[in-house]
């Protein structure tokens, strides 16, 4: 076995090409792979998005014909899971990817090669997820799949298994990611770059990786014990004619969903957390109340998950302790907001695309923390729950702050990733399209939900007083729709014939403003020595930043100038084996569906993998 | 904290308005727009309060209902104060330090632990006030009542039984309930989760296999109201709606007697003809009480289905056509429902429908 392996490592040796598709398969420089994240879950963005359109064009009218029940159920399924594992999650990914090092002045993250492996597991796990389509039909439970729904005797086709063991998988992808990079921010900063002056999207970013490395085995727990009550053992885990219990399912799930939470708004408040404070050329206000508030957050979410079951019959006891703690996360919430509009105050705002994408975050994040408060009490929650006014509540948290902070971190980061500017006038006419329409869409959706339409549903009849914001709200989705239109516009025009960015476009405060743009292979050519806060403002101003000196002397350590080009600097090759490894244990959970003879041969391929990762030379 | 403020924040304020007021009025396209979204997101609000709408929330009937709508809007309006105020100091910013110069430097402000201390208790403060009621709610609703009728709730994919076991009722997807009696729900499921919900009576409460949860119901005023289920419970779930007709006690006295009744053997040879049908291809599903061998209880019960307002789980009005077009192909109306196709013909099915329609 040794000699074998030995020798095909000797056949596949290190990829050396710095062109072509190839290259990029193998690649393991964490910017190519924060750019490959990007994309991927763009593309993801946009099936999740079709499908979105799918379900409000269904619910346009009354008694709408456009799919069939199970299509519909199928398809808010794989919205929700898309647009939660495969769009928000991955999209943090490729900002977490992209920036961290160069935010913390490292050439890498700490496992270039298990970085790589993440991302292929995501992309196989995606893949994965959305064959369902083709081979019989897409889960139809939901993003929640609550037991017993989802076990055999009531749902035996395939697509809960494809959800499931997708999930699993995707969960392997996070794993490897968050240890990469807590190892990463924790032992590679630059000398001086002290945690207490790390970037704020780099302390969310370290928050959110330990809240996934507890979060993640959960699910995993969860989702294992739902294909064994599936599969040909019949195990009773959730099924209560045996014993079992599905609420059991609901405990273990939002134990896990509800970090999920703020696995999904812990980095847009990072990303927004670096572009206020830019333009509005003021340091971030109260920057240690801010960081212990994200830390706070990240706690807390482990004591409020039970407020998603509020109606499940916990008791009253239960219900208020759940309410309470519920309540009082808004306490940290509300630090960060009022932080943020501290930062503001006082300030001299441009008002960038990037910088009009945060302030929509803070307005819309308000509504949605707001109606959130509504429904964290129990007895008006017995209306609200399971109703559109949860899913209005949602999607001003997710796509109000999530998606808005993405495309600010978007407009932010293209630049240095590219060296083209995008385009502004398309990106104003994009966030104006994009903020018009998500209040339109989600908007109406509270009123829908207090007179009484539940989630969920495929058709209603007329009558219900339902009419009127379902068609406004259908509108609404189609001038989102147009608004990431121009956003892809916007990026296919600049990427032809964009503005130079330079390497400071935007007077930035941060490490990644100091190297040019796009960033060399090796980032930084001399590692920067950190003086405080907003490193790059201090190289550039002063410690006592702005009050009298104007770009005082160019940064003494801007990468490439006059250090022999960082030829010198020794940077990991690339391999094919995380991809490799990535196939094999994707091959593994599809066998489960396929027949375990495919389990059996993705585990070979995948201890294949792994060996051959380990033996592989350090360079050739 | 070390960093204090180089230059107090309020001092700021004092000059920015100072200087803000010689402003031109030019104002900022994200001021304009906020603003728009502030009094638009309020005047949506007050608009949605019709009250004719059949599952509106905030014209609640049923006491609980009325309970739960009085704390809803305690937590509103605390959450529209907030609104209001963060959203309008917001803009306030946006138009009021908006960049004029490039060359513009401001003072570089990097905390201030009194503000700090403030905006930690303003929320506690608020929180505090909403966690109160809410509690004292919570174990309003849960308290023990006097009840004078109980009703058993099982939830099947995708229809309502409802039993009554002191008056030896059974009937399916329609609730009768006297005026002004507390009546106590017991909530189970046959299958898989449903939640039962009649919005204007009360908040609703999940129906989970292998557990009883109960509910609380009191209506004041007669009336019909719609109520469906709330938690996704497979391809039917949007169909899975019933009615709760609430009766003055004479009323309901005599709807009882009815149902109590067993069905009489058809006198008119065309009902026969039904019967027997009915006999023949329901009854291994169906319980029709009075009708030899309809004991079936896969599906709802037929007893007096001609009496109700609806059919398939308030799918269909309970015309002559609706039940014909339902029995000559359930699918069609309802994908998915676990009622096949039985394949009468056209001819059999003029027989089934008036039959079925007699049960009063």
């Amino acid at each position: 076995m040794a000699t074998i392996t030995g020798s095909m490592v000797g056949v596949l040796r290190r990829p050396t090409s710095h062109y072509g598709v190839w290259s990029w398969m193998t690649t393991v420089d964490h910017k190519r792979i924060g750019v490959l994240y990007g994309v991927t879950s763009f593309i993801f963005f946009l099936i999740g998005g079709v499908e979105a359109l799918v379900l409000r064009l269904q619910l346009a009218f009354p008694d709408g014909k456009v799919v069939d029940p199970e299509v519909f159920n199928q398809l808010f399924t794989m919205h929700a899971t898309t647009m939660v594992f495969l769009v928000i999650m991955p999209l943090s990914a490729a900002f977490f990817n992209f920036l961290i090092p160069l935010q913390i002045g490292a050439r890498d993250v700490a496992f270039p090669r298990l970085n790589a492996f993440s991302y292929w597991v995501f992309v196989a796990g995606g893949v994965f997820i959305n064959s369902s389509f083709l081979f019989g039909g897409a889960p139809n439970a939901g993003w929640f799949g609550y037991a017993n729904l989802t076990s055999r005797a009531f749902n035996a086709g395939s697509g809960v298994d494809f959800w499931a063991l997708g999930l699993l998988g995707l969960g392997t992808a996070s794993l490897a990611a968050s240890f990469n990079f807590i190892v990463t921010i924790l032992n590679m900063r630059a000398p001086g770059m002290t945690m207490m002056r790390m970037p704020l999207f780099t302390w969310m970013t370290l928050v959110v990786a330990f809240l996934l490395i507890f979060a993640m085995p959960i699910i995993a727990v969860a989702l294992i014990q739902l294909e064994l009550d599936r599969s040909p053992l019949a195990t009773n885990f959730f099924n209560p004619a045996n014993g079992g219990d599905p609420i059991l399912w609901q405990h273990l799930f939002w134990l896990f969903g509800h970090p999920e939470v703020y696995i999904l708004i812990l980095p847009a408040m990072g990303i927004v957390s670096e572009v206020l404070p830019t333009f509005a050329r003021k340091p971030l206000f109260g920057y240690p109340a801010v960081v212990f508030a994200g830390v706070f957050i990240g706690f807390m979410g482990w004591g409020v998950w039970a407020h998603h079951m509020f109606t499940v019959g916990l008791g009253p006891v239960a219900n208020s302790v759940f309410a309470v703690t519920t309540m009082f996360i808004a306490v940290p919430t509300g630090i960060k907001i009022f932080n943020w509009i501290a930062t503001l105050w006082g300030g001299s705002l441009k008002f960038t695309t990037a910088m009009l994408f945060s302030i929509g975050f803070i307005s819309m994040f308000i509504i949605g923390g707001l109606s959130g408060l509504t429904h964290a009490s129990p007895p008006t929650d017995y209306q609200q729950q399971d109703t559109y006014y949860i899913v209005a509540h949602f999607h001003y948290v997710l796509f109000g702050g999530s998606i808005l902070a993405l495309f600010s971190g978007f407009y932010f980061w293209w630049p240095k990733g590219t060296g083209k500017l995008l385009d502004e006038g398309l990106g104003k006419l994009n966030f104006w399209l994009m903020i018009i329409g998500m209040n339109l869409t989600f908007g109406p959706m509270h009123i829908l939900g207090l007179n009484g339409m539940p989630r969920r549903i495929y058709t209603y009849p007329s009558g219900m007083g339902w009419e009127f914001w379902n068609l406004i709200e259908t509108a609404g989705s189609l001038v989102i729709a147009l608004s990431v239109l121009v956003f892809i516009i916007n990026v296919v025009r600049t990427s032809r014939n964009g503005k130079e960015a330079g390497p400071d476009p935007w007077d930035g405060r941060t490490l990644e403003w100091s190297i040019p743009s796009p960033p060399p292979e090796y980032n930084f050519a001399t590692v920067p020595v950190v003086q405080g806060r907003d490193a790059f403002w201090i190289e550039k101003y002063g410690l006592h930043g702005g009050e009298g000196a104007h770009h005082a002397a160019p940064p003494s350590h801007t990468a490439g100038s006059g250090n022999g080009d960082g030829h010198a600097i020794h940077m990991p090759q690339g391999s094919y084996l995380p991809m490799v490894t990535a196939f094999g244990q994707t091959l593994m959970l599809a066998g489960v569906i396929f027949g375990y003879w495919l389990s059996g041969v993705g585990l070979v391929i995948m201890l294949g993998g792994v060996y051959a990762w380990c033996s592989e030379p350090v360079s050739d | 904290m070390r960093n204090l403020a180089q230059s107090s924040l309020p001092a700021r304020a004092a000059t920015g308005l100072a200087k803000g007021a010689t402003l031109s009025s030019r104002r900022s396209a994200a001021a304009s727009f906020l603003s728009l979204v502030l009094v638009g997101v309020l005047a949506l609000f007050i608009t949605s309060c019709s009250g004719k709408d059949p599952q509106d929330t905030l014209s609640s009937v049923g006491e609980v209902a009325k309970k739960q709508q009085e704390l809803f809007w305690i937590i509103f309006a605390w959450a529209a104060l907030v609104f209001v105020l963060v959203q309008g100091l917001l803009l306030f910013i946006l138009f009021r330090f908006r960049r004029r110069s490039e060359n513009e430097m401001p003072a570089q402000t990097h905390g201030n632990t009194r503000l700090e201390i403030a905006w930690t208790l303003a929320p506690v403060v608020i929180l505090v006030s909403v966690a109160i009621p809410t509690v004292a709610s919570i174990f309003d609703l849960a308290k023990e009542h006097d009840v004078s009728m109980q009703v058993k709730v099982i939830g099947h994919q995708w229809w309502w039984e409802f039993q009554y076991p002191g008056l030896g009722v059974v009937t399916a997807n329609e609730l009768h309930l006297p005026v002004g009696e507390v009546v106590a729900f017991d909530l189970q499921s046959a299958d898989v989760i449903h939640s039962f919900w009649v919005p204007k009576l009360a908040g609703k409460q999940d129906v989970v296999p292998g557990r009883s949860n109960p509910l609380t119901i009191k209506v004041d005023e007669p009336g019909t109201f719609l109520g469906q289920c709330a938690e996704l419970c497979g391809i039917q779930h949007a169909q899975m709606k019933f009615r709760v007709v609430v009766q003055e006690k004479a009323q309901f006295d005599q709807w009882v007697k009815d149902q109590r009744t067993p069905v009489q053997p058809p006198g008119d040879p065309a009902m026969v003809k039904g019967s027997l049908i009915v006999q023949q291809k329901c009854s291994a599903c169906h319980t029709i009480q009075g009708l030899a061998g309809a004991v079936g209880k896969v599906g709802p019960t037929l007893t007096h289905i001609g009496g109700r307002g609806t059919i398939a789980a308030g799918v269909l009005n309970n015309t002559p056509e609706n039940l014909a077009r339902w029995i000559r192909d359930p699918q069609e109306v309802k994908r998915g429902a676990l009622m096949p196709n039985l394949g009468l013909t056209e001819d059999e099915i003029q027989a089934v429908v008036p039959y079925l329609l007699s049960l009063k």
